[in-house]
């Protein structure tokens, strides 16, 4: 995996929107980019899942992957029209979504890299969903009232995804021989880049450091019960909040966008 | 509850796109319609789960139904609070579901998630069920089998 080098320039930004990359932007400016990285989290996320239909081990893994894919899809949809409406120039979910290039997402390196065995697909289900399960449990409770309101509605759909995640990890850890080394090697391939969800972000409206403790104790317990151990792994370097990005990143948004880029204002 | 405007009732007659035998207002989809002596009405809907895909096709035929019933301007509103629960579903809406072959859902219950006991099956109404999987054909239901009566079937999920 190629990472983009320590001495990367700050993100660039497109024209349309350099009121937001102004070093002396208004603290509105940060709130854009706090929210663009929740709801970029979930679009990669919906994504990524989306890989998923058609390739899971059996019909009903197909179904409900796609239907996880759908919420955070949803999800990323409000996060995203929040997002336009904040930054005040006429940016809707769509523009957002398809017309930005790469280093304009904000979204974190757990949910952009490719995830083509089902193992590591479940591990980073059981980390997305209770990171998704505290941050949208924790903006339900907030002054913002957007935030609030799409908070209070995806923590009932994320208890179900971290539902979902936990019974496969448990199915495989505790499984065969084989079915356990695979899941444990999934688990330390993705554990990783969880230090990134806690780590600041200016204009954040839930301070993210504050969701550690709690994301460690629904995982770890999931780890226990599939008989797994929690990895002992130096963090990844992560930017994703800052718009540096892993090389699979850019072919994840060439297929999410070209449709779009290539037939501006097509509809069904 | 309290009367209701004649537009409100227009908007609650429509079927949901996925489930046709219930109507938005059965199922607490429609939260409030307001009409002025302009003939002009603002409708709030809001979602089952947040991706759901029927929303779109709900706000088409509202606008549909209230324009052809010679109202001037429709304005249809998407809302998020409260969160939509099954707990609004009004008990004719379970029975037609039930009816329809859909088992409708429980009490929402204390836990994270919804796990009944067990589901009694909408074709022969046994209780000897299992679950197949926790998602079904929409984000809103999940799967199940029928050990009586052999038959698969959607559950609506408590939300």
């Amino acid at each position: 995996m190629i990472t983009p080098p320590d001495s990367s320039p700050p993100p660039l930004r497109s024209s349309g929107e350099q009121s937001v990359g102004d070093p002396d932007r208004p603290v509105a400016g940060l709130v854009v980019d706090y929210v663009l990285g929740l709801a970029d989290d979930a679009l990669v996320s919906a994504q990524r899942m989306g890989w998923w239909i058609s390739r899971a081990p059996q019909l009903e893994e197909d179904v409900a992957l796609a239907n996880i894919g759908l919420d955070q899809l949803g999800q990323a949809r409000a996060l995203l029209s929040y997002a336009g409406r904040l930054e005040g120039a006429g940016r809707t979910e769509d523009d957002l979504a398809y017309l930005r290039d790469e280093r304009e997402f904000r979204n974190v390196w757990l949910v952009e890299r490719a995830q083509t065995d089902f193992g590591v697909a479940m591990a980073r289900l059981l980390l997305v969903a209770a990171w998704q399960s505290e941050l949208y449990a924790a903006l339900a409770s907030s002054s913002d009232e957007t935030l609030a309101a799409v908070g209070a509605k995806a923590v009932k759909e994320v208890a179900y995804h971290l539902d979902h995640a936990t019974s496969w990890v448990v199915r495989l850890g505790d499984g065969t021989d084989v079915s356990h080394e695979r899941m444990q090697a999934a688990l330390d391939a993705e554990w990783p880049y969880l230090d990134e969800l806690f780590r600041p972000v200016e204009g954040s409206v839930v301070d993210p450091a504050s969701l550690r403790a709690g994301v460690l104790d629904r995982v770890t317990p999931v780890v226990a019960e599939a008989t797994l151990v929690v990895p002992e792994v130096t963090p990844a370097r992560g930017g994703g909040r800052q718009g540096l990005h892993t090389e699979e990143m850019g072919y994840l948004l060439a297929e999410m966008q070209h449709l779009h880029r290539s037939h501006p204002g097509v509809s069904w | 509850m309290v009367s209701r405007s004649p537009a409100w009732k227009i908007a609650a007659d429509l079927p949901d796109p996925e489930l046709p035998v219930v109507t938005i207002a059965d199922l607490g989809i429609l939260r409030d319609v307001t009409e002025d002596d302009q003939g002009r009405v603002h409708v709030q809907i809001t979602p089952t789960y947040s991706g759901c895909p029927a929303m779109e096709a709900i706000s088409e035929d509202v606008v549909e139904a209230l324009l052809s019933a010679g109202y001037q301007r429709v304005d249809v509103e998407f809302v998020l609070a409260p969160a939509w629960t099954t707990d609004w579903m009004t008990e004719e809406a379970k029975a037609k579901l039930a009816a329809y072959g859909v088992a409708p859902p429980g009490p929402r219950g204390d836990g994270p998630v919804a796990v009944p006991l067990s589901v009694r099956c909408p074709q022969c109404g046994s209780l000897d069920t299992r679950e197949s999987s926790r998602f079904g054909s929409t984000a809103c239901k999940s799967l199940w089998v029928c050990r009586s009566c052999r038959e698969p079937f959607d559950h609506f999920k408590a939300l």
